[in-house]
């Protein structure tokens, strides 16, 4: 056995003793969606941050540094700047305002039927879409990292699968909420001895580290030596469309951030919305650092590595884990490969968690039974069997579509989705009187079915790209983010409806209620005790 | 439909008993009715909507001056170090900073939520 392979063990089984411990704490509905709301500020920002760092974080950001330079670096600002949106606009009225989902706050003065059955379809599209994609990723990097123990694609899918059925099933947010607290705090842990071990590959200084980035070596596929200067711009968005695509996906990213559902129940999880706002500048701290530090492990990749071995050793998504070896050794890399694998359990898990509370929560209690459970415990029971059926769904469609599938796009369509289709109607349900039930339908159907269309006549499948499906015409679209059309029209069509729909003197009369209760938190769910 | 609708605390008996006992519905209208929260919700939204406008041009510059004026963008201002990556590093900290600035305003914001929610309690 190798050493990767023991330190999966180990987290694997400190994380189902942490499940087995929640799951005696997990009994009621208060207790299973929402932790009690006992998290504390820096246990819930260190787990949002924990939720929000997936692998193709940790991985993939370093990759596209190590083998694009600046312009991967520029990419991974608005993962941090996009928590602005969270702290000045939505965590605190959300917090106040809900009980366990999104569409709690939507539904508060709304007709809550319609909008519950349209929110909990935009959350269960965000979150399976965002799943598929981890899962591959998951798939694909564990077979990766454990190529020497004969792990191959699918063992390794369904086993992240089943390690999140079981976490979510039977722990439900507390054991979410401390797999992701320990996954960022070995991320974060990961990540520090990384920078410092490259800075002192380049003797504590600055300028030699600069200087190296400068004059970055490789070879073409031709085989002829390239040496680059890796600060430069233009590496990745290049003319006629780049820099067009990537301020589209900094609307998708800065106006989505806020509204990806499985981000947005971690702030049910704390005591009030004081706790909610600290928790995201916590947040905020672990994930600038993060974001931050990829300047070493992106430009340490490729200054130290380079890129003739990493394309040879694993490809791009593995510029992280070979810089730990060069610099560290074989356990070292170990120890990043096990980090790497325990970022993806945690994503997948909270993903999972937000998906099966919105449909419990939303979808069968509120819209099918109308707002009743008709026996104790119903809603959380339908949840664990949520969770275990998504879990199952997402192992079958991950082995289906295979390894090589181009999961990018699939992250890129869940992002334009949270942005276009969820958060244009959650800020106008707490900012907007006038707002009604016809608004919040149309902009979250025109939000949604924008996204996807502009997605599927985009380069990701259409024209001659490497990822295309269909290759007869050029994509109609030129963008591969769509944000930048899509979120408009999300907030269009929120407008729109409400103005076509008429005035709706129930819901601006309780505009009021919402308002008071958003801003001074009056009535809103409180801390329960634990057992 | 209106006999469907329900509040997302009205399944739960822990959001009744938090509320301040009061004659019904008409504590969120003598809240509304109050200087103080609205002072309070005018406070609040001349910090918000100038720095949500801020931060957002802000971010924005970074992918358009870069993206439209590469040569620029890449002067050496520092040893090897361009203005492109001092530009992109610097949101960090821009945001942090807007972070801190909120954090600080928040505090008079709970001072006022607390004062108003006793003014309530007391009945007046």
């Amino acid at each position: 056995m190798n050493s990767t392979l023991i330190l999966f063990l180990i987290f694997i089984v400190v994380t189902l003793a942490i499940t087995y411990w929640a799951a005696k704490r997990s009994a009621t509905a208060g207790a299973y969606f929402a932790a009690n709301r006992q998290i504390k500020a820096w246990q819930n920002g260190v787990a949002v941050a924990g939720d929000y760092m997936s692998a193709a974080s940790f991985l993939g950001i370093a990759g596209l540094i190590a083998f694009n330079g600046y312009d991967g670096f520029m990419y991974s600002v608005g993962w941090l700047v996009a928590y602005l949106t969270v702290l000045l606009l939505v965590a605190e009225p959300l917090r106040n305002a809900g009980k366990y989902t999104m569409a709690d706050v939507l539904a508060y003065r709304l007709h809550p039927r319609p909008v519950r059955a349209m929110a909990a379809l935009s959350t269960l599209t965000v979150s399976t879409f965002y799943m598929i994609a981890q899962m591959i990723g998951a798939g694909a990097l564990v077979s990766l990292l454990l190529k020497d123990s004969h792990i191959t694609f699918h063992t390794a899918v369904i086993g992240v699968g089943i390690l999140m059925i079981v976490y979510v099933v039977f722990g439900g947010m507390l054991a979410t909420t401390w797999v992701q607290i320990i996954k960022a705090i070995l991320l974060m842990g990961g990540t520090i001895i990384l920078s410092i071990l490259v800075m002192n590959h380049f003797g504590w200084s600055f300028s030699n580290f600069f200087d190296a980035i400068t004059k970055v070596t490789y070879h073409d596929p031709k085989g002829a030596t390239v040496v680059k200067d890796f600060l430069q711009p233009g590496g990745m968005y290049k003319p006629p469309y780049g820099a067009l695509d990537l301020i589209s996906l900094g609307i998708a990213l800065i106006f989505g951030t806020a509204g990806l559902p499985h981000i947005l129940v971690r702030f049910y999880t704390v005591p009030d919305a004081k706790t909610a706002r600290h928790s995201v500048v916590w947040a905020m701290v672990l994930i600038g650092a993060f974001y931050i530090m990829t300047t070493f492990l992106g430009f340490g990749a490729a200054t130290v590595v380079g890129r003739d071995f990493i394309a040879k050793n694993g490809g791009q998504n593995m510029s992280g884990p070979n810089l730990a070896l060069f610099l560290g050794g074989n356990f070292f890399f170990a120890f990043i490969c096990a980090i790497a694998f325990a970022t993806i359990l945690a994503v997948v898990a909270g993903l999972t968690i937000s998906a099966s509370t919105s449909f419990a929560h939303d979808f069968w209690t509120n819209v099918v039974h109308k707002g009743t459970e008709r026996s104790p415990g119903e809603e959380v029971r339908v949840a664990r069997i949520t969770a275990f059926v998504v879990g199952a769904a997402s192992i079958t469609v991950a082995i289906l579509l295979g390894p090589t599938f181009n999961v990018a796009f699939l992250v890129a369509l869940a992002f334009a989705v949270a942005a276009s289709a969820n958060l244009p109607v959650i800020i106008f349900s707490i900012f907007w009187k006038r707002f009604n039930t016809a608004g919040a339908v149309c902009g979250l159907v025109v939000g949604l079915l924008s996204s996807i269309i502009l997605i599927a006549i985009g380069p990701s499948l259409m024209g001659p790209g490497p990822t295309a499906w269909f290759h007869r015409a050029a994509p109609i679209f030129p963008l591969q983010n769509p944000g930048i059309i899509s979120v408009p029209l999300g907030f269009l069509g929120a407008w729109l409806g409400t103005l076509l729909g008429g005035r709706d003197a129930a819901a601006e009369a309780k505009f009021t209620e919402l308002e008071v209760r958003a801003n001074i938190g009056l009535g809103a769910e409180q801390a329960t005790a634990g057992h | 439909m209106a006999d469907t609708k329900t509040t997302p605390g009205a399944t739960s008996a822990s959001s009744a008993t938090s509320a301040p006992s009061g004659d019904g519905a008409s504590q969120w209208d003598r809240v509304a009715a109050m200087d103080e929260f609205k002072q309070l919700l005018k406070s609040k939204a001349r910090f918000i909507v100038p720095a949500t406008i801020f931060f957002i041009v802000y971010y924005f510059l970074l992918p358009w001056l870069v993206g439209y004026y590469p040569q620029k963008m890449d002067k050496r201002v520092w040893g090897s170090v361009n203005i492109a990556y001092l530009f992109a590093l610097s949101q960090f900290f821009v945001s942090w900073l807007i972070a801190w600035l909120y954090v600080r305003a928040a505090r008079k914001w709970d001072d006022s939520a607390k004062n108003i929610l006793n003014r309530l309690k007391g009945g007046k």
